[in-house]
């Protein structure tokens, strides 16, 4: 097997260790029951709901408890094994808390090229976080990560749902500023386009 | 003013447009829709797009119609649709351009392809991090659906299409066709050993249809203006049709430009990119993505059609163009890309797993002046030990930024050994310590 020991998608990601919070089995079917029959009615064979049934219990959380996955299961008449084996390929789903904010600067070739590495300096030396780290207060999480598709807007990085391209020093800092007094930034990206206008 | 006639990009250059379903029927949207669903037959909406030469847009450059004729014809039960609006190849970004500023030319295309092949569901898998992307095609699919575009019986038609947006949760190989198959069934994106081919053995099992968004885009103007007219854009007979060119790195205007294919990388670069964004000359570019081998000045003048593209020793694939300027380490460069292989290998195949690991290693070795002479050697065994033999086409993509460099740049390569070895004679005592 050995698949998880020398596979680099499963130990760089800060989220990636099982955290201790108990979950009662039936949390999430009292508190979003609708939203989870309206998701199982979008396919016709219910392991297909797994992800999105994942990502609902990130919401509520942060990331994804092991009661979660029990119950979610427990929903899709799987074993627990399977939903962890499907949870811990992708990145994105978070298996350990990370910080309120978290903070995801892309350093593949595109972006590395115009200036990645120096904003992961920036960002490292203002909150004194390394890639894989969180803020003592609990607020920021620093991660490195692969293209996200906005490589024409370079460098960037990704902030919970949001983008935040063609950054500079000065708008790292004002977005750092936004995020601590008001959660988020008016300087994150809206429907991509760029050029603006092209010719 | 545009020298090339918009196709894609057009109604998002136009002022104040919003993407909005009356924006869209405005400029003569769900057009191609209403003409087509019930009117031609499905079969003969295949023909047209056989005819008019479209070729998918996600990397491998297969014929459209074509694929959507491997389908068995007589078979009765459900036929699934999957947009691959994944989009995680480095350099790569114009889907994310396609769905977020003109969803509905998206979903028309969608719909336009599930009347063609039969198929009753469509699932667009984009990738999780576009959060934005799958609320903006969300809300379309919302407002289609209440103009009776989208849903059962379209329009009157009898015609019944859904269209569900499917977020994906951070995983490049999810974008590998059988690998999004397995992700949409809730299973880690491991690729699928093919064949059988999604056509007949796809999304559970029925028949299945993969195609990009840009593809898909394509097709209300193929059937609104005709197979002749797509076919006379570009490089006919083999490459027809524009491109979104999603061009980045060291140029002074990067972003996404339409052209046509086969426009050469001079003019693509020098003239719509801006050229370079110094005085430095370039020095190196991919043409279609990571995946994609180097190339040098020397091929400024290939056209980006798939056929000259190829004859350069590299790839059209997804279009994502990255400019290198004189100065950047290329070893450095396929480090890069090399680190992002190695951390996307899904795991599944023995010599993508081991080799990306032990390739990462070696550069690391090389470019942090530790390595030696045979470590030339050693990338070149484990790229030849990777490249053709694995599940899926990542194990040829990953060995290509380095099978490149080396034959480009093999000097940068020789330098840095040399470097380490002079160091090492300097300091004997680390001579035995390079791992
Ligand atoms: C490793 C790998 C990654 C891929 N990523 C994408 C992608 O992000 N988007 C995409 O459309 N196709 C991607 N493809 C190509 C798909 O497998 C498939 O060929 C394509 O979606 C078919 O659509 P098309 O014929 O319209 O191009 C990828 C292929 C491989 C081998
Ligand atoms: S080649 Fe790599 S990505 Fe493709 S199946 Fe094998 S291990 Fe997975
Ligand atoms: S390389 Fe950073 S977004 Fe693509």
């Amino acid at each position: 097997m050995g698949m998880c020991s020398v596979n680099a998608r499963s130990v760089e990601h800060p989220g990636r260790h099982l955290g201790e919070e108990k979950w009662g089995e039936t949390v999430l079917k009292e508190k979003y029951g609708k939203e989870i029959e309206e998701i199982l009615s979008r396919y016709p064979v219910k392991r297909s709901a797994l992800i999105p049934l994942l990502y609902l219990a990130q919401r509520e959380h942060g990331y994804i408890t092991e009661a979660a996955m029990t119950e979610i299961a427990g929903l899709l008449q799987l074993t627990p094994p399977q939903v962890y084996e499907t949870a811990t390929f992708y990145t994105m789903l978070n298996l350990k808390k990370v910080g309120t904010h978290h903070i995801q600067v892309c350093k593949s070739l595109m972006c590395a090229l115009v200036g990645s590495d120096t904003v992961i300096g920036w960002i490292k030396t203002k909150l004194g976080i390394a890639p894989g780290e969180t803020t003592a207060d609990g607020l920021f999480t620093l991660t490195a990560v692969e293209c996200l598709a906005a490589c024409g807007t370079a460098p960037m990085m990704q902030i919970n749902d949001d983008y935040y391209e063609r950054l500079t020093e000065e708008k790292v800092d004002r977005i750092l500023a936004d995020l601590r007094t008001t959660g988020t930034s008016p300087l994150k990206s809206g429907p991509y386009m760029w050029p603006e206008s092209t010719r | 003013m545009p020298k090339h006639e918009l196709v894609l990009l057009k109604n998002m250059m136009q002022p104040g447009y919003t993407g909005s379903l009356a924006d869209y029927e405005k400029a003569g949207g769900y057009q191609a829709l209403r003409n087509a669903l019930g009117k031609v037959a499905p079969t003969d909406v295949t023909a047209t797009v056989m005819k008019s030469g479209l070729r998918g847009r996600g990397g491998a450059g297969f014929p459209t119609g074509v694929k959507w004729g491997f389908l068995p014809k007589d078979y009765q039960g459900p036929r699934y649709l999957c947009c691959n609006a994944d989009e995680s190849e480095p350099g790569t970004f114009k889907d994310r351009q396609l769905m977020e500023r003109d969803p509905h030319q998206v979903l028309e295309g969608i719909v336009l392809a599930c009347y063609a092949i039969g198929a009753q569901s469509a699932y667009i898998y984009i990738r999780g991090e576009m959060v934005l992307g799958s609320r903006i095609l969300e809300r379309a699919i919302g407002e289609a659906r209440a103009a009776g575009y989208i849903g059962k019986n379209i329009l009157g038609t009898g015609v019944t299409v859904e269209v569900w947006v499917h977020r994906g949760a951070g995983a490049y190989i999810c974008g590998e066709e059988t690998a999004l198959l397995e992700s949409l069934e809730g299973k880690r994106g491991l690729p699928r050993v093919k064949p059988p081919f999604p056509a007949t053995h796809g999304l559970y099992n029925k028949p299945t249809v993969v195609n990009n968004v840009e593809t898909l885009a394509n097709l209300p103007h193929i059937l609104n203006r005709g197979p002749e007219w797509f076919a006379s854009i570009g490089s006919p007979p083999k490459s027809t049709g524009t491109r979104v060119f999603c061009v980045s790195g060291h140029v002074k205007r990067p972003g996404n430009y339409e052209l046509p294919m086969g426009v050469t990388i001079r003019e693509l670069v020098f003239e719509h990119a801006g050229g370079m964004r110094s005085d430095k000359p370039l020095k190196a570019f991919i043409p279609g993505g990571a995946s994609a081998p180097f190339l040098t000045p020397d091929h400024l003048d290939v056209k980006l059609d798939f056929e000259s593209v190829a004859a350069a020793g590299s790839m059209l694939g997804s279009g994502g163009v990255t400019v290198m300027e004189e100065g950047t380490s290329m070893v450095w460069a396929a480090l890069r890309l090399m680190e992002f292989f190695y951390h996307e290998s899904c795991g599944k195949c023995s010599p993508c797993r081991e080799g990306s690991s032990w390739l990462v290693q070696t550069m690391r070795r090389i470019m942090a002046k530790r390595g030696r002479m045979q470590d030339l050697e050693t990338l070149t065994d484990l790229c030849k030990n990777i490249a053709g033999r694995t599940v899926c086409a990542f194990g040829d993509a990953e060995v290509s930024p380095i099978m490149s460099t080396l034959k480009h740049w093999r000097h940068e390569y020789v330098t840095l050994i040399h470097e380490a070895e002079a160091a090492n004679l300097i300091r004997p005592e680390s001579a035995g310590t390079r791992h």
